[in-house]
C-alpha cells in the first residue's frame, strides 16, 4: 500500500463517520515494513494534479507515526503549475519518493476512534469488519 | 479562419458505442462537432473543424475510429472523384499548401474489394496527376499521406462486388489509439481471470467515462483489475477495490494487477487495490474521485454479498471470542462472514456514492446486464443528481449487458429517481445462469 493510500483512508465503521478520529489511520511503526520502488517513474505535472487531494496535516501525521518527522509542516505550493523551477523539482521529487515510491509492504493500522486493527499483508491492505461492527 | 472539411473513418463495429465515444472525445477536449449527419450504419463520418490540430486531438484517443483525413473529394467513380476534388473549395489552396512537401499515396478497401496488384496503384496513383505535387516519394517518412479509400456494397453470397460504390480521397491528419486493442489484449496479460473485460469495450468505456490524465479514477469492483488498466492506459491513478482478496491479490509478485501495469510500463498509474466492501467504504468521505468505472457483481456466477451476519443471533457474543489471548476478530487470518445484498439495493448505493464523490461533470459508468425477453421491463437506475447520458446496449443471445453513463448534475438537477425501489427482475439468475456456466 503506497503512502500516498494512507492519506486517502479512513475507518470503514460506519459509526465512526461522525468522529473526527477516523481519519487517518494510526500507524504501528515498530509493526510496519516499508520498501521503496525505484523503478516508479517520476511525473511531476500528474503529482502536482495529484496534490490538491492531499491532507497535509494527515501526511504529516502518518509520516511521524512511521518515524519521519523531517516534512515541511504546510503544504508545498507551486507558483506556477505550468512552468516548474528547479526548486520545485527538488520538492516534487521528495514527494514522489515518499508518495509514490514508497509502501507499506506489511503492517498494522488503527482507528483512533473505534480502536479497531487493520492489517497490510503483501501490500494490500484488509479493511473488511467483522460482522459486529459491519 | 473558416472551418475545413474532415473525414473520419471508423470501423462497424460496436456501433452503440460510437457515437458516445466520439461525443464523450469531443466534449472533453471542447470541440464543438456538428453529429447531424452522422450515421451508425456508415464507417465514414464527414464533418467540419477548424484545424489539424483539433482533428488530432480529437481522434488520437479513440478505439472505435482508423483515422481521420482531411477531406479531398468523394464521386462514385475515379472520374467524378477528380472531379470533385477539383471543385471542393479550397482546392487550389490545398494543392499549393503541400506542392513540396514529401509524400506517398495509401490505399484502403472498406469491405471487401481485391488485394490492388502494383499496376493497378500506379495507375490510380497517376490519375492525380493533376495535384502537381512536386515534392519527392517517400515511402518511409513522407510529410504527407494521401488516401484514396474504396467503398464496397456487402458481398451477399458468393458474389463479391468488384466495382466500388464509391471513391473518397483525402489527407491523412491522425491515427486513432485502436492499436492499444492489441496491447491491452487479455490473451497477451500476465494477470487475468473469468472476470476480467475485453480490451476493446474496457478502452472505449473509460472513453466515454471521460477519463482524463492526471486525475482519480476508482473502481469499487476491480476483480483483476481491466478497468483499472484502461483507466491508467488513458493517464488517470487507478485504485481499486473488491470484497475478495484472492482476485486482487491475483497468483503472486509477477500475476497479479500490479505486474500487469508493470507489463504495460504504466506502474506510476497504479496506485493501490484494497480488499473492502463497497458498501463499508473506507475511503474518506471528502475525497473527489473524477471518475467511477467499474462492472459490478451481477449474481450471475454467484449471488451478491456484503459484509454482515445473515443471521445475527447465531453471531452474537462471537466478538467476545478470543484465541491465543487474542481477540478471534482481531487475528490476522480472521475471514469476516458476509451477508446476501440484493442488485438494485447496490445499484442504488453505487449511484448515491457517485453523487457524493465525484465533481460536477464528473461521469461514473457502469455495466449492467439485462435479459433479452421482451416481457421482461429493464428499468435502468436513477438518481436525482445524476444525468443519465448513455445506455449502450451489447447483445448476446439469451442476454445483454449495457454501460450506463452518468454525469455528476449536483443537488440543484433534480432528476428522476427510483431508488429503494425494485427494478431487476427476482429471477435472472436462475433464468440465466445455467447458460453461462462453461
Ligand atoms: C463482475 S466482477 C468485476 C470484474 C472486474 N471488472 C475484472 O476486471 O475482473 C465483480 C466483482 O465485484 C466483487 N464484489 C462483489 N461484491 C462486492 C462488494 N460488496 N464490494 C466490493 N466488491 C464486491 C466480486 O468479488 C467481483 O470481483
Ligand atoms: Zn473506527
Amino acid at each position: 500500500m503506497k503512502f500516498l493510500t494512507t492519506n486517502f483512508l479512513k475507518c470503514s465503521v460506519q459509526a465512526c463517520d461522525t468522529s473526527n478520529d477516523n481519519f487517518p489511520l494510526s500507524y504501528d511503526g515498530s509493526k510496519c515494513q516499508l520498501e521503496q520502488d525505484e523503478s516508479i517513474e517520476f511525473n511531476p505535472e500528474f503529482l502536482v494534479n495529484i496534490l490538491d487531494r492531499v491532507e497535509w496535516s494527515a501526511i504529516l501525521q502518518v509520516a511521524a507515526d512511521l518515524g519521519n518527522t523531517s516534512l515541511p509542516p504546510n503544504k508545498p505550493i507551486f507558483e506556477d503549475k505550468n512552468s516548474l523551477n528547479e526548486d520545485d523539482m527538488a520538492i516534487l521529487r521528495d514527494l514522489h519518493i515518499l508518495l509514490i515510491q514508497t509502501s507499506i509492504v506489511e503492517g498494522e493500522m488503527k482507528c483512533k476512534n473505534c480502536g479497531h486493527t487493520y492489517y497490510i499483508k503483501n501490500s494490500i491492505p484488509n479493511l473488511l469488519l467483522p460482522p459486529h461492527l459491519a | 479562419m473558416g472551418k475545413k472539411q474532415y473525414l473520419l473513418y471508423m470501423v462497424q463495429i460496436h456501433t452503440n458505442f460510437r457515437l458516445a465515444e466520439l461525443e464523450s472525445l469531443a466534449d472533453l477536449f471542447n470541440l464543438d462537432i456538428d453529429f447531424s449527419k452522422y450515421d451508425a450504419n456508415s464507417p465514414f463520418f464527414f464533418l467540419e473543424l477548424d484545424n489539424d490540430e483539433q482533428a488530432r486531438q480529437w481522434i488520437k484517443r479513440s478505439i472505435l475510429t482508423k483515422a481521420i483525413y482531411e477531406y479531398w473529394g468523394h464521386g462514385q467513380t475515379l472520374d467524378s472523384l477528380h472531379d470533385t476534388i477539383k471543385q471542393t473549395p479550397g482546392f487550389q489552396e490545398r494543392c499549393k499548401q503541400f506542392k513540396n512537401s514529401s509524400f506517398k499515396f495509401e490505399f484502403e478497401n472498406y469491405q471487401g474489394g481485391k488485394k490492388k496488384d502494383m499496376a493497378t496503384k500506379v495507375k490510380q496513383m497517376e490519375s492525380f496527376k493533376y495535384l502537381e505535387f512536386e515534392g519527392k516519394i517517400d515511402l518511409k517518412n513522407p510529410q504527407e499521406i494521401y488516401t484514396l479509400i474504396e467503398e464496397y456494397a456487402p458481398a451477399f453470397g458468393k458474389a463479391a462486388p468488384t466495382v466500388p460504390l464509391s471513391y473518397i480521397f483525402g489527407r491523412f491528419v491522425g491515427s486513432s489509439d485502436r492499436s492499444a486493442m492489441e496491447r491491452y489484449d487479455l490473451k497477451k496479460r500476465p494477470y487475468k481471470g473469468t472476470t476480467s473485460f475485453e480490451a476493446e469495450l474496457s478502452l472505449v468505456s473509460a472513453n466515454i467515462a471521460q477519463v482524463k490524465p492526471g486525475t482519480l479514477m476508482y473502481d469499487p469492483f476491480a476483480g483483476t483489475g481491466s478497468f483499472l488498466t484502461a483507466g491508467g492506459h488513458f493517464g488517470a491513478l487507478v485504485i481499486g477495490s473488491d470484497i475478495d482478496g484472492r482476485m486482487i491479490r491475483g497468483k503472486g509478485a509477477n500475476t497479479d494487477i500490479k505486474s500487469n501495469f508493470r507489463f504495460y510500463q504504466e506502474s506510476e498509474k497504479f496506485l493501490d487495490v484494497l480488499t473492502m466492501d463497497f458498501t463499508h467504504n473506507a475511503l474518506r468521505s471528502n475525497l473527489v474521485l473524477d471518475t467511477i468505472l467499474c462492472d459490478p457483481p451481477y449474481g450471475i456466477r454467484e449471488s451478491i454479498k456484503i459484509l454482515g451476519a445473515r443471521d445475527p443471533e447465531r453471531f452474537a457474543g462471537k466478538e467476545d471470542i478470543v484465541i491465543d489471548g487474542q481477540k478471534a476478530f482481531l487475528r490476522k487470518d480472521y475471514i469476516p462472514t458476509k451477508k446476501p445484498y440484493s442488485l438494485d439495493s447496490l445499484l442504488d448505493d453505487l449511484l448515491r456514492y457517485s453523487a457524493a464523490r465525484l465533481p460536477i461533470g464528473g461521469r461514473l459508468a457502469f455495466w449492467m446486464p439485462t435479459a433479452n425477453d421482451e416481457n421482461v421491463e429493464t428499468i435502468i437506475p436513477l438518481h436525482s443528481n445524476l444525468e443519465l447520458k448513455y445506455n449502450c446496449v451489447q447483445e448476446f443471445n439469451k442476454w445483454s449487458r449495457r454501460l450506463l453513463v452518468y454525469i455528476n448534475r449536483g443537488d440543484s438537477f433534480k432528476g428522476p429517481t427510483n431508488g429503494g425501489q425494485k427494478r431487476s427482475p427476482s429471477n435472472f439468475r436462475e433464468r440465466y445462469f445455467t447458460h453461462f456456466t462453461k
